[in-house]
């Protein structure tokens, strides 16, 4: 079976990779690109703990071809940070403990930074409603959903 | 020995909301869970599985896949040629790899590994199996009837009355008092039947390992589980080898809430490796978690209780019937032990029932067979509150169980936070806030024995003056960051000078798996034990240096010093100190510890639901969630809050709509997260946590676990408030729309 | 198995006439779930998304039409559909997560013809028609007339749907979808009920549309439950009237999502409801 030569954009450098047409983009980036930051909790995207954005846009790495990405741009956790600088979300994730096991972690402050940017300040309601498709078992949702409203205030008030 | 080890002390780092040691590999995506692993010429290995949820294996042809390009094997029960002693490792070899017959839909009849998954994928399609398809039973009452489809033939034990079906495996039973003369003096007595569907344990993380076997009959295995000490001896012992020549590194865990207390996928990775002499990573794939993994039990329950006009309760009877599943579980034992625990009763019965049925293995889930006993008993108690005009809480405090109470299940309780969270509850201003229309308040209270275990931790003295801590024991909840926090505040320094790993099974000794929220408690224990050794011996070196005798040094504050006037006069020396010289006093400084840890402390929590029901369409919303609940004492309290919201959550998808589906053939019709409906952020309301401190007399700064009982109130205080919201008591979870909706129409 | 950008529409046509085993992504919210599951083995997957002009959202006629590779998250922050068609955007925002918000499209939703698909009911309810592409040319369909039963869709052989066209919105008009669910996101519809309204200048409704998902093999239009709207003022009697139409019309299946008895009840608690929420609307509507 003949693989499909893709060039894109991932966290702002230039990656080539190979794929087979059936392949996800999560497959590419956990596989082939050691990018394993990204998680496959259900391959179905009804968990979200494979979130990444493409393009501006929040998907789920698991209902994305690898094929797809051809020319794009993917941004995964492992851009979240700059350098040894965490984000705010990421650093008051740990402050905070907004995470226990940490495996839907990833996939949340993916999603949670792409709200933020869109809306800097949004009510409980919002960010529960915007985080409804990245599950978590461990938290019950209340540290989390308190530190991304604690953290959006924080950002504001830097800005 | 136990009772004595609580020791009052102010604390310096105990209490305090550190950050957590795993914390920036977590939100940086470094962290590696389970399927993050690879290795250089790695296969990949998949599952077939039965379509049935029945039937005889008449034959498996594996030619036709075995003669594929890329396939190194394929295996089937006929390579595990050594048969295991023990009748629990049995079960676990015939749950992981079916022998002669297939006992649920998803149940492993052969595995293979390829170069590829698409490759492996082909394979599995090209395996032969001829099944005898036999009938089926899927629920717990039908599958005690005789006359039942029968899963195992001769397994029963005597326990068993005549008159069951061989499915009924064991019977136990629990209590004291005269049930019969107590009913006799009751003003009221209420008895009620009451269902639970199973449910899973939810983890987002699946199944997965990386098992390298070689022909010189050593192995490494890399997986995520609870217990890496638990998987090499089951491992070793289905494999025939010998358990030190299998190394298991334990991944960080992206949940398991009991569901990785066993093993899956690792016997039969570790085969294919065998097989192939190459490594072999396997994982999961949801639909084969929620179809082939640990569920719960479902179960059928019947309470009655007797009770006096002004509260008091004169007898309580519950029979606890479980099915666990195609295997042998203990749940409905823990449920008739559990059930009646949190009250003070002078005549008491109750008899737990261990049936098989055509559906996955249960595994543990948190307080494994409580939260169904808590639904039962709690859901009458609230009805008896509600016929005698009483507030359910001032009945539970009228009957609740004390320091010095015989408990329902034998044991006479020690210092308890029973009553502590029923006053803390009743105290809270969530219990007397208004409500509107169609809106109910409930309440319910929950028990846990917590439990102890093997235990081993080995604490390093570094040359700088640091400290390493080696443990045993996944870190599922932030135990890495206790640990060093006890250690610290032994040792009398800073929380950033200690570093604690989780080691694998060939750097320290046997540990029981991170169950019966044991961790905190005696991986605790050990880790102060071990400090306190290495506090003799650095004691010890001091006292060489000032040439007085080790007793008479005393640690204070990170520091040796002179334990009064008479020992002489030497400026203290400290840990930095002690430790940059060791190698001249002596050598290198360690303390370890190793216990078989007891006096865990039984647990209490008491929790209070809000919730609004549409009265035209049976949806519930949860409006306000309140946990009360003893810890001990809380030694990182974020994170014991984090258990307790965790818990709470857990309980009310449980109670609202999480359940395992069936259709009639047997198979699992909702075997995703689609239709698995685990709570999403916007169902929920914050999940207020109120900590209690009770000193647990069993642990030296009166720890208790704290990551079970959270889920075990959330059913029965869902049901209070929704039965009440609703007008029309509800025995049967989950409360799906559909079933509210027709209990509202018919009431 | 093959993968192709077409950058034509009539490129696609020749991939999809081409094999009979073509498949269409667009945005392969539901059809990277059933390749993972091995339900579909395409031996061409031919991805619409990069034919100019496919994924914008345009004004014709008065009216919108939505090309088949918009996501329904660009139809949520498209202002001007959002004020004609609340209930078609809110029942197309409604399918999945944030997540499949950013990829999932309307037209994929329709033609996947799942019987409770979320953005369907509203496109039937407002008389949407879609444009089809094929070897033999254009042509256009009522979206009523798509899906043909559970996963059947009426597009021939090499069809593919382009677009969605929403008609010019009369003065006073508006529509609502609801939906039930048993959690408040990430759920199947188990009812999906649909209501459009025009109504006169004195508030009689003119003009109604009432649609139900996830109650029949295929969505309904339920004439009854419209007449019961039509020359009222969507009072407490025409809404029950509505309700007991939506109620009897339909013809469910007792599933893992829920009763025949369950569903016909809400089918009819959720057409009284849209009716109100969309008549309120439409008597806001300034235009």
């Amino acid at each position: 079976m003949s693989r499909i030569h893709v060039t894109t954009t991932i966290n702002g450098d230039s990656v080539d990779y190979l794929c087979e047409a059936g392949d996800t983009l999560l497959d590419v980036l956990r596989d082939q690109l050691d990018l394993t930051g990204s998680k496959e909790g259900c391959a179905s995207g009804d968990c979200g703990a494979c979130s990444v954005m493409l393009d501006g846009r929040l998907v789920c790495a698991c209902l994305v071809l690898g094929a797809e990405a051809e020319g794009r741009s993917v941004e995964t956790i492992e851009g979240m940070a700059d350098g040894e600088t965490l984000h705010p979300l990421q650093k008051n994730f740990i402050d905070k403990a907004a995470l226990q096991c940490g495996i839907c972690t990833p996939g949340i402050l993916v999603a949670a930074k792409d709200l933020l940017a869109r809306n800097p300040d949004p009510t409980e309601e919002e960010v529960r409603y915007w985080l409804a498709g990245n599950l978590c078992r461990c938290t019950g949702y209340d540290k989390i959903i308190r530190t991304v409203l604690e953290t959006a205030a924080e950002m504001r008030g830097a800005a | 020995m136990a009772k004595d080890e609580f020791q009052s002390r102010a604390f310096k780092v105990v209490g305090t909301r550190v950050p957590r040691p795993d914390g920036l590999d977590k939100v940086t995506g470094r962290a590696r869970y389970g399927a993050d692993m690879s290795a250089p010429g790695m296969l990949i290995g998949l599952c077939l599985r039965s379509p049935h949820a029945h039937a005889r294996i008449v034959s498996i042809d594996t030619s036709q896949a075995e003669a594929m390009t890329g396939v190194k094997a394929v295996v089937t029960r006929a390579d595990f040629t050594v048969t295991p002693e023990d009748q629990g490792t049995r079960d676990i070899l015939d749950n992981v790899m079916a022998g002669e017959k297939a006992l649920y839909d998803g149940h492993t009849v052969a595995a293979v590994a390829a170069t590829s998954r698409s490759v492996a994928l082909a394979a599995l399609k090209a395996i032969k199996v001829e099944y005898e398809v036999l009938p089926h039973v899927i629920d717990v009452d039908e599958a005690m009837k005789p006359g039942a489809p029968v899963l195992h033939e001769g397994r029963q034990q005597e326990s068993v009355p005549e008159g069951y079906s061989q499915n009924v495996l064991a019977r136990s039973q629990y209590g004291h008092g005269d049930v019969a003369a107590g009913f006799a003096k009751a003003d009221l007595v209420i008895e009620r039947s009451f269902t639970t569907a199973a449910t899973h344990q939810g983890y987002i993380e699946p199944h997965a390992c990386l098992a390298t076997m070689g022909n010189d009959g050593q192995g490494d295995l890399w997986c995520c589980t609870q217990g890496h000490y638990m998987v090499r001896n089951t491992c070793s012992a289905i494999l025939g080898m010998d358990a030190g020549r299998l190394k298991v590194t334990a991944s960080e865990i992206g949940g398991g809430f009991g569901g990785k207390t066993t093993v899956f996928l690792e016997p039969v990775a570790l085969m294919l490796s065998k097989k192939t002499g190459k490594p072999v990573k396997m994982t999961m794939a949801r639909e084969e978690v929620l179809r082939a993994s640990g569920p719960t039990s479902s179960t059928s329950i019947d309470i009655k209780i007797g009770i006096t006009k002004d509260g008091k309760i004169t007898a309580a009877q519950g029979d606890f019937r479980y099915q666990s599943g195609a295997f042998y579980a203990m749940n409905g034992a823990l449920g008739a032990m559990c059930g009646f625990a949190p009250y003070d009763l002078e005549n008491v019965e109750t008899v737990g029932w261990e049936v098989v049925t055509n559906r996955p293995k249960a595994a543990a889930y948190r307080a494994p067979g409580a939260p169904m006993a808590a639904f039962a008993v709690e859901s009458v108690m609230d009805e008896l509150a509600k016929e005698l005009g009483l507030d359910p809480i001032e009945l539970r405090l009228m009957n609740a169980a004390d320091e010095g109470t015989k408990s329902a299940y034998g044991p006479t309780y020690p210092a308890i936070g029973l009553k502590a969270t029923l006053e803390a509850a009743k105290a809270h201003p969530h219990w007397s806030a208004p409500l509107g229309p169609n809106q109910g308040r409930g309440m319910g209270c929950g028990f846990w024995f917590n439990f102890g275990g093997d235990t081993c931790v080995s604490l390093m003295i570094n040359p700088d003056g640091t400290v390493s801590l080696s443990e045993g024991n996944p870190d599922i909840g932030g135990s890495r960051a206790s640990m060093s926090m006890m250690a610290a505040e032994e040792l009398g320094i800073p929380y950033e000078q200690v570093r604690t790993v989780i080691a694998d099974t060939a750097t320290l000794g046997q540990n029981e798996v991170t169950d019966g929220s044991r961790v905190t408690f005696a991986v605790g224990l050990a880790t102060i034990k071990a400090a306190r050794h290495a506090i003799e011996i650095m004691k010890a070196r001091a006292a060489q240096v000032w040439g007085i005798a080790p007793e008479a040094v005393e640690w204070v504050d990170g520091a040796a010093q002179p334990a009064g006037p008479n020992a002489g006069k030497f400026p203290p020396m400290t840990l930095k100190e002690i430790a940059a010289t060791a190698s001249n006093t002596g050598g290198p400084i360690a303390g370890h510890f190793e216990v078989n840890a007891e006096g865990a402390g039984v647990s209490f929590g008491t929790h209070i639901a809000d919730t609004e029901v549409d009265p035209e369409t049976g949806a519930v919303k949860v409006l306000r969630y309140t946990v009360f609940q003893d810890a001990g004492k809380a030694v990182h309290p974020d994170y014991v809050e984090g258990q307790l919201q965790g818990g709470a959550v857990q309980g009310i998808g449980w109670a609202l709509n999480e359940e395992y589906i069936y259709g009639e053939d047997g198979t699992l019709q909702n075997a995703g997260y689609l239709d698995y409906r685990i709570p999403v952020a916007s169902d929920l309301p914050m999940i207020d946590p109120v900590i209690l401190e009770i000193p647990n007399p069993g642990h030296p700064y009166g720890v208790r676990g704290v990551g079970e009982t959270g889920i075990v109130p959330p059913l029965a205080t869902l049901a209070n408030a929704v039965s009440r919201a609703a007008g029309v008591r509800m025995t049967s979870l989950p409360m799906s729309p559909p079933k509210l909706l027709a209990a509202i129409k018919a009431r | 198995m093959r993968f192709e950008t077409p950058q034509t529409i009539e490129a696609a046509v020749a991939l999809l006439a081409a094999e009979q085993g073509a498949r269409v992504l667009a945005g392969g919210t539901d059809l990277l779930v059933r390749l993972r599951a091995g339900q579909i083995a395409p031996s061409t997957i031919v991805d619409i998304k990069r034919i100019t002009g496919i994924a914008e959202i345009t004004a014709e006629d008065g009216g919108w039409r939505i090309g088949a590779g918009v996501s329904c998250a660009a139809m949520g922050e498209h202002a001007g559909l959002r004020a004609d068609y609340p209930g078609v955007v809110e029942g197309a925002e409604l399918i999945g997560s944030t997540q499949v918000q950013g990829r999932c499209t309307m037209v994929g939703n329709l033609c996947n013809a799942g019987p409770a698909g979320d953005s369907v009911p509203a496109m039937v309810a407002a008389g949407a028609t879609v444009r089809i592409a094929g070897p033999a040319g254009t042509r256009d369909m009522a979206v009523l007339d798509i899906p043909q039963g559970p996963g059947k869709n009426a597009l021939a052989a090499g069809e593919f749907v382009t677009s969605v066209f929403l008609p010019a919105r009369a003065p006073r008009s508006a529509d609502a979808y609801l939906r039930f669910i048993p959690r408040t996101e990430m759920d199947i519809a188990v009812v999906g009920c649909a209501v459009n309204v025009i109504l006169e200048e004195d508030g009689t409704v003119a003009c109604a549309g009432v649609s139900l998902g996830a109650v029949a093999p295929k969505v309904l239009l339920v004439a009854e439950a419209a007449e019961a709207l039509i020359g009222t003022k969507c009072d407490d009697a025409a809404l029950a009237a509505c309700a007991a139409a939506a109620t009897a019309a339909a013809t469910p299946i007792d599933d893992k999502r829920g009763t025949v008895a369950f569903r016909k009840d809400v089918a009819g608690v959720l057409a009284r409801r849209a009716a109100r929420l969309a008549y309120t609307r439409a008597l806001g509507d300034p235009s």
